[in-house]
């Protein structure tokens, strides 16, 4: 008895030596991990950077976005040892992340998609994002090929400006190849509605839409949809050529690995937030690799694939610019007057409220 | 008492076979789930936190289902508590902080009543059927909640997650000296306890327990069947509106889709559960808060799906269900013959 308590002891010591070898780090999504989309793309960047041998990550799904991810933050630090945490969903950050990073100003709190004020957040809390309209304007290049109808569609779920932005740039994208294509845009009002999503595909189909795009949580059972009514559709988050194998041309998606595996290693070499030597707001595109193009499906044209190759090389290379004037809204008024640029960093773009002209819908939903 | 602690054993012991089959040690499962909910303070916290809400969503389905009727318009009526409770605080935010408290408590109470008592209106007036208009109410109280905090009552700064005007912190409900518990547990116990004083031990809850005994010899004796029930609705509505201003002034504050979190839904099942008395419900909202508090560690020790937890909560409901209609069918159960 004695010797068998002395090597659990010896285990548990060795194991707990083991543990403080390697950083910790936490994972925790708003919805299941294979929803085909938002999650899966975040559970995707975790399996990524537990691809290092010193990273020891944890992960919990279908936490609410109330006193639950408050729960989770602190067992993932208390129990799990987790160095840094990743609430991945937007409605994390405030009050909870705010909340839970004031009593743990060791642990680093990254978030995705919220903006960090200095003076008026904690210190040892950061976010990032990624430039992912550059992903869906070259989508929206291959959609404007692949239209016979001109006419795309595009299920959102909220009209906010992180949604607002992709709808934009799925109709520049388009509209750079094929002027006459028009954007008909449809919002669930919901992150996560699949029976409102596909309602919405099949009102689209049936009005003509032959190429379907979305922002939601989960694209899942609009790429099924489309795929049964024998249309083509583009991708958002993840990679879903599994789910509609003929029709999808191609997606944006989301490359956290590469986000993620930074931070762990900046944390390893003993970086911190509160100390400024990691940045408090990161974002990128294709570029600084935060974002990339899905590999086209086969109803991808040739001369779809030449058009959208050529605009990634511009993208990579720092040239392109997505929006810049002349630019209108769909209600005519003039956004941009020609010659004036918005890059990806200016700050008009975040607080975007505008649909481009050929969109057809509302903001004012 | 016999029944229901049969249907939690049943349930354990099925949720434990569903563990076995996904390859884990029920019993190490178990162990864990006891651990992480009620194994020490720093976990009976979470524990507490989650069961807060639900004792008070509870009663909006407890106090009506003594008249009789089934509503499970919790999670609307919290969600309208909450809407009111915001708008009310933000109408006086410059008050001292006992005074906005109590303003937003009054405000969640009246909302949420309001929102119960015109599914009891609709019973007793047009014969409207209260399940189904309670369930249905909930989309429309979401809907409003959508529709106001993306637009009349949304803060222009909160881009990606439209939100009303934000309640100052200095007015919020505190955390309970240093633990990670607030204030709203307190405002959940001493409603159990009044819930079940009035019911049990006062005239009100005879009055109404005659009516969810046989409505017709209740006419007879000349209860005010109507009016009796609008009150009961009320107060129903009322325990769930303070469950939403909570929710504001406690955790979130600000109201936004965040407040439809589904502690309505999870109240459903523990009126049920407690057979709809004021004191099992603090008990079993306490279980039900340590099944969900402990969902995670499924997760992170031992690489259980997420829907895991649901599976045990939707075996526990099941079950106890489901021994409801063993009532009577044993000898041993039958009251004995006069």
């Amino acid at each position: 008895m004695k010797s068998l308590i002395l090597s659990l002891l010896t285990a548990t010591l060795a194991t707990s030596a083991l543990a403080a070898d390697k950083v910790g780090v936490g994972f925790i999504y708003v919805g299941p991990k294979d929803d085909y989309g938002y999650n899966q793309a975040h559970a995707e960047g975790c399996a990524g950077v537990q691809q290092l041998s010193w990273v020891k990550g944890v992960e919990e799904a279908s936490v609410p976005e109330t006193t639950a991810v408050q729960e989770t933050m602190r067992n993932m630090i208390n129990l799990d040892g987790a160095l840094i945490v990743f609430p991945t969903s937007f409605g994390y950050f405030d009050p909870h992340i705010l909340k839970v990073a004031k009593q743990y100003p060791k642990v680093q709190f990254l978030h995705c998609g919220g903006m960090y004020t200095e003076g008026k957040h904690p210190a040892n809390v950061g976010s990032y994002f990624g430039y992912i309209d550059e992903a869906v304007y070259i989508s929206g290049i291959v959609a404007g090929h692949a239209t016979k109808s001109s006419k795309l569609g595009f299920i959102a779920a909220k009209p906010i400006p992180q949604v607002l932005r992709n709808i934009n740039a799925f109709a520049l994208g388009a509209r750079s190849v094929n002027p006459k294509a028009t954007v008909q845009v449809i919002f669930t009002g919901e992150w996560s509605m699949p029976v409102k999503e596909a309602e919405a595909a099949t009102s689209l189909i049936n009005q003509g839409v032959d190429v379907l795009t979305c922002h939601v949580d989960s694209p899942k059972v609009i790429l099924e949809t489309a795929e049964r009514r024998g249309i083509y559709v583009t991708g958002y988050h993840a990679n879903g050529i599994k789910l509609a194998p003929k029709g999808y041309l191609t997606g944006a998606e989301w490359n956290w690995s590469k986000v993620y595996t930074d931070y762990a290693e900046a944390v390893k070499a003993g970086k911190s937030l509160a100390a400024g030597t990691i940045p408090h707001l990161v974002r990128g595109g294709l570029k600084e690799g935060f974002v990339k193009v899905s590999a086209y499906g086969p109803a991808a044209s040739e001369a779809a694939k030449k058009d959208a190759d050529a605009a990634k090389a511009k993208f990579m290379d720092g040239s392109m610019v997505i929006f810049k004037g002349p630019l209108k809204d769909n209600t005519g008024k003039e956004i941009l007057p020609a010659g004036k640029e918005l890059k990806q960093q200016a700050l008009e773009l975040e607080a975007m409220g505008w649909l481009v002209e050929g969109v057809v819908g509302s903001t004012k939903n | 008492m016999a029944i229901p602690t049969g249907a939690v054993v049943v349930a354990l012991a099925l949720f434990g076979l569903f563990c076995a089959f996904q390859g884990k040690n029920p019993f190490a499962v178990f162990a864990a789930i006891n651990k992480a909910a009620f194994g020490s303070w720093y976990s009976f916290q979470n524990t507490l936190v989650r069961a807060a809400p639900l004792m008070l969503t509870a009663l909006c389905t407890a106090l009506p289902a003594r008249l009789g009727l089934v509503i499970i318009g919790n999670e609307g009526a919290l969600v309208v508590g909450g809407l009111s409770a915001t708008a009310a605080g933000l109408a006086c935010a410059t008050a001292p902080v006992a005074v906005v408290i109590s303003v937003m408590t009054l405000a969640g109470m009246v909302g949420g009543g309001l929102w119960i008592t015109v599914c009891g209106a609709l019973y007793y007036q047009r014969g409207v059927n209260e399940t189904i208009s309670s369930l249905l109410m909930n989309y429309i109280a979401i809907a409003v909640l959508n529709h106001l905090v993306n637009g009349p009552m949304r803060d222009p700064s909160s881009l990606n997650k439209p939100s009303s005007f934000p309640i100052p912190d200095d007015k919020m409900l505190p955390a309970m000296g240093d633990s990670n518990v607030h204030y709203g547990l307190v405002f959940g116990l001493v409603a159990c306890v009044i819930a079940w004083a009035l019911m049990e031990h006062a005239t009100f809850g005879f009055k109404v327990r005659m009516i969810g005994g046989n409505i017709r010899a209740a006419r007879m004796s000349g209860l005010p069947v109507a009016r009796l029930g609008l009150i009961t609705c009320f107060l129903a509505g009322a325990a769930a509106g303070i469950a939403g201003m909570i929710e504001v002034a406690a955790v979130h504050g600000r109201a936004n889709e965040s407040l439809a979190a589904g502690y309505g839904y999870a109240g459903i099942l523990v009126a049920f559960v407690a057979r709809y008395r004021g004191l099992p419900i603090i008990l079993v909202a306490t279980l039900l808060g340590g099944i969900l508090a402990s969902g995670g560690i499924l997760q992170r020790q031992f690489k259980l799906p997420d829907a895991t937890i649901l599976v045990f909560q939707g075996l526990v409901f099941l079950v106890i269900l489901f021994s409801d209609s063993l009532y009577g069918k044993f000898k041993f159960f039958k009251e004995r013959e006069a």
